[in-house]
């Protein structure tokens, strides 16, 4: 539509994402790398996922559109088991770096362990950033230009609605991230069949398009409900958040104070 | 019969930066969120800029395209709502051709402040009032009549050749003008416009409104004198060039062959010549159909110049007959002007002694009426000599004829002549001649350089049901008129000839016999526009059409036919190849004959005398419609993102700065 849609869209779908790279993740190269290999994986998923899929485009019957509409929805479920797995697979190979790490943080810098927080998030944070750059790059080159999206029939929040959705899909891959990798530590399978299946769910709400509404308010529902679950799977509590808002904290700091 | 500019030439050098070879790799159709917002528009014909020596003409839009909301203009009272009243501006014009006038473009001009761009739909059938974007007085400046040949004659004092010339084509515009044709792409424009932009009881439209984007970027600016300048500098590995200038061919031939390598006077050689006009224009870029202001003088000529093949070759008439094809004439006689000072400098095969009189054949196309006139200057006739050639030139056709059904009139001793390719002859020398035309007074031509003027103009129309192949030989009755013309007696394969020749040169140049008589590298050209500088269409079809019609065909090998060019130096031998089958030799007189203004070989771009027009380059020419949204979502949405950035750089902070505490009680000791 033009450069204001474009940086509006653009800083809605990135704006959390940015911030939390800036403040969190910046400083520290390790931090980097872990993020960026976790993109890495994802971006292996994904074109496993679209190898399968275009191969099955090609030899499905092109015409038939109730057989298009099933092979995407196949083909979604596919990506989505997929990027699990690959989540698995990265789990269980910064599990075996783990010593190598400890040894690593010896030197000069904090541990870094699997156990940390840090860790887990950030290998979410890596899969939505590449996650959400693929959803939405596209979008944003066209919103450049001068038109809207509407000249079909189609509705015209396309870009609006298009950019919320990467932002919500980006948090949910971090709070997925932090949920899956503390069940993965504590065997809890059912956390681990729960995080499929919401990101299934949330995968299949995208069908609802282009009724919006649709789509976008139970993404964001069940985003506030897995950001909930992970603030609790990465060690935080009611007591806490109270302590902090009512700006106590200073005192318990003073009174737990440990070294790092 | 196709555009006489040199333009298409320019339309070439394409755009790096925007055409990068990967976004052809990455899949010209793949991209769905682009077919959701664009549609492209498919056959778009611009206007665009041209330069002479003090001024600019035509249209430009800016680098990244003119955007404006559409607007299909109902009336001229209508135009107030693009022009003031209208909430949504700039405006992009929509105009059926009954108000293509020159009261609505000039308003339309006046205020372009508010109008991003004027689309032109072209009506299937000609407007029945008339329509000439051409001047009044055309050429009025480089022909013979000037203050100093006879004041009273000049600027079209005495007859206004072309009364309906509202000079639109001559104006400059600084938004793109577009021509549409009225097919299926045209109504989804129209019915976007009904869907979204209609306003309802006087209220304004809402948003989102249906837009348009044309590109129509032209490169070169000012005159022709700084374009120039400006081709010439050299600071990069390629240098980019502006602007061309106007430029083609002429092509002639000779009946009794002629030594082409001696240039200059030649002895005892008295030459007539006939010429005729290969060029036209109108308004928008490419569409120059001509049919009755060239294409009736050229193809006349044609049938002519074979119907006297046989007779010349028999006996040989004791003035030899130059057949002239003149390019360029209508920008202010490029080719005539050249082939005059070519003949002054001692450049050509003869020289301006050696012309004993010119006929030429301007406008014949003949509406009903079957009466002809005959132009010539009153002042070289006041030279006695002068005035008895050309008085038994008329006496002589106007006796062949009558005994061929129609009358052929002289037009008043006191009108000059019309706007022709003798007055540049006349400039140089006081040499008589004639001008053949259907107009007494000023043109019949309702449709002088414009793009109505066509086959339809001219009743060339053929049955319906037709196959291009069947079209090609039915023979129309414009076809029988035009032969009447030439002359002399033909048998009926003529009528034949002329009937092809209209069909090719007006309705599709890509048929059969064209295939036939144009060599099998160049047939690719029939079908579209040529880039190779050498030359036009319409002039390498009059080329090979002309070989063979005054040539012979000889058996010989290619190999030999390419030689025996070289050996001879008063004919010349084309090869003829086909795919298909075995190609043929022919040898004939005819030549080509540059026709580039003198003002560019003297470098004097700001020449009075000879015609300096250029024609700008350009990058690409495309044209989309989409929505747009207003203004306020826009903003809105900007701000909605701006404030998600904020909020969550604050929140991240905060937590990052509290995350000790937040989330202590799952940490275990190091």
């Amino acid at each position: 539509m033009t450069a204001a849609v474009f940086f509006g869209c653009t800083f809605i779908a990135f704006g959390p994402a940015i911030a939390l790279f800036l403040f969190t993740i910046a400083r520290e190269p390790l931090r980097v790398i872990f993020l960026i290999a976790g993109a890495f994986f994802w971006l292996v998923s994904l074109l496993l996922s679209s190898l399968v899929w275009f191969i099955s485009v090609q030899i499905s019957n092109k015409d038939s559109a109730a057989q298009q509409k099933g092979l995407l929805i196949f083909g979604v479920v596919l990506s989505v088991l997929l990027q699990e797995t690959f989540r698995f697979a990265y789990y269980k190979l910064l599990k075996k770096a783990n010593e190598g790490l400890l040894a690593l943080s010896q030197e000069e810098t904090m541990p870094i362990s699997i156990r940390q927080l840090a860790l887990r998030y950030m290998s979410g944070l890596g899969f939505g950033f590449m996650s959400g750059a693929f959803s939405v790059v596209n979008i944003l080159a066209d919103s450049v230009g001068p038109g809207t999206v509407g000249i079909h029939g189609d509705s015209q929040h396309y870009f609006l609605s298009s950019a919320f959705m990467t932002m919500a899909i980006i948090l949910l891959h971090m709070f997925w991230g932090v949920v899956f990798f503390d069940a993965c530590e504590k065997q809890r399978w059912w956390a681990v069949a729960a995080v499929v299946i919401s990101h299934l769910l949330v995968s299949c709400l995208t069908f609802q398009n282009p009724d919006y509404v649709a789509s976008l308010i139970p993404t964001y529902v069940i985003l506030f409900l897995m950001g909930v679950w992970a603030f609790y799977s990465a060690g935080g509590s009611l007591r806490n958040l109270k302590l902090c808002l009512t700006c106590k904290d200073k005192d318990f700091l003073l009174a737990n104070h440990r070294s790092r | 019969i196709g555009d006489f500019f040199l333009g298409h030439i320019a339309q070439p050098y394409p755009d790096y930066a925007s055409e990068s070879p990967f976004s052809f790799i990455w899949c010209a159709s793949c991209n769905s969120v682009e077919k959701k917002i664009y549609v492209h528009l498919n056959y778009t014909v611009p206007c665009v800029r041209l330069l002479n020596a003090t001024h600019q003409i035509g249209c430009q839009s800016s680098l990244s395209g003119d955007v404006g909301v559409l607007h299909v203009l109902e009336s001229e009272e209508n135009l107030d709502w693009v022009l003031s009243s209208g909430p949504n501006p700039p405006y992009m014009v929509i105009l059926e051709s009954s108000l293509f006038t020159r009261s609505v473009m000039m308003k339309l001009k006046n205020g372009s402040s508010r109008v991003a761009g004027i689309v032109v739909v072209a009506p299937n059938t000609n407007p029945v009032e008339g329509f000439s974007p051409h001047t009044s007085c055309p050429n009025e400046n480089t022909g013979v009549y000037s203050e100093s040949y006879d004041p009273t004659l000049a600027h079209c004092n005495v007859t206004v050749w072309n009364p309906l010339g509202n000079g639109l084509s001559y104006e400059e515009y600084d938004f793109p003008i577009f021509s549409l044709k009225d097919d299926n792409d045209t109504q989804v424009i129209r019915q976007c416009y009904l869907n979204h932009n209609q306003a309802v009881n006087g209220s304004s439209p809402r948003y989102p409104l249906c837009a348009m984007q044309l590109y129509s970027h032209m490169s070169a600016v000012t005159d022709t004198a700084t374009c120039m300048r400006r081709n010439d500098i050299n600071f990069s590995i390629s240098p980019e060039m502006v602007c061309d200038p106007l430029g083609d061919f002429n092509v002639w031939a000779s009946t009794r062959p002629l030594n082409n390598t001696e240039k200059g006077h030649k002895m005892w050689e008295k030459v007539v010549i006939a010429a005729a006009r290969l060029d036209s224009r109108s308004f928008f870029f490419d569409v120059a159909p001509g049919a009755e202001s060239g294409a009736s003088g050229f193809i006349t000529l044609l049938a002519a110049a074979h119907a006297l093949r046989n007779v010349t070759q028999e006996a040989q008439p004791n003035r030899t007959i130059f057949y002239t094809f003149f390019q360029g004439e209508t920008f202010d006689y490029i080719g005539s002007s050249r082939m005059v000072y070519d003949m002054e400098n001692n450049q050509f095969t003869v020289d301006l002694d050696n012309v004993h009189s010119v006929l030429e054949i301007g406008q014949v196309g003949l509406h009903g009426e079957s009466r002809l006139w005959l132009h010539s200057d009153p002042v070289s006739r006041r030279n006695s000599s002068v005035n008895e050639e050309v008085r038994k030139l008329i006496e002589n056709l106007q006796s062949a004829a009558a005994g061929l059904g129609f009358t052929v009139g002289e037009a008043g001793f006191s009108q000059p002549l019309p706007p022709s390719s003798f007055q540049r002859f006349l400039r140089a020398r006081q040499i008589p001649g004639v001008v053949i035309e259907n107009h007494q007074l000023n043109f019949t031509n309702r449709y002088y350089e414009s793009m109505y003027d066509n086959a339809e103009y001219l009743n060339v129309s053929y049955p319906p049901n037709l196959t291009p192949e069947e079209q090609l030989k039915f023979v129309t009755d414009t076809a029988k008129v035009i032969l009447l013309l030439t002359v002399f007696k033909c048998v009926t394969y003529c009528v034949s000839q002329v009937s092809q020749m209209l069909y090719g040169f007006l309705v599709r140049s890509n048929n059969s016999w064209f295939q036939q008589l144009i060599p099998s590298d160049l047939t690719s050209h029939l079908s579209k526009l040529i880039l190779n500088y050498t030359s036009s269409e319409p002039t390498l079809l009059v080329q090979y059409l002309l070989a063979n019609l005054t040539g012979s065909a000889i058996n010989i090998t290619q190999e030999n036919c390419q030689n025996q060019r070289e050996d001879e130096n008063d004919k010349e031998s084309k090869h003829v190849r086909h795919e298909t089958r075995e190609g043929f030799c022919v040898r004939s007189t005819v030549r080509l004959s540059r026709a580039v203004s003198p003002a560019f070989e003297l470098r004097d771009y700001t020449s009075k005398d000879y015609s300096t027009w250029t024609e700008s380059r350009w990058k690409s020419i495309k044209g989309r419609i989409f929505l747009v949204a207003s203004h306020e979502l826009e903003m809105l949405t900007l701000g909605v993102g701006v404030g998600v950035l904020l909020a969550s750089l604050l929140l991240t902070y905060i937590i990052s700065s509290k995350a000790d505490i937040l989330f202590s009680s799952g940490r275990e000791p190091t």
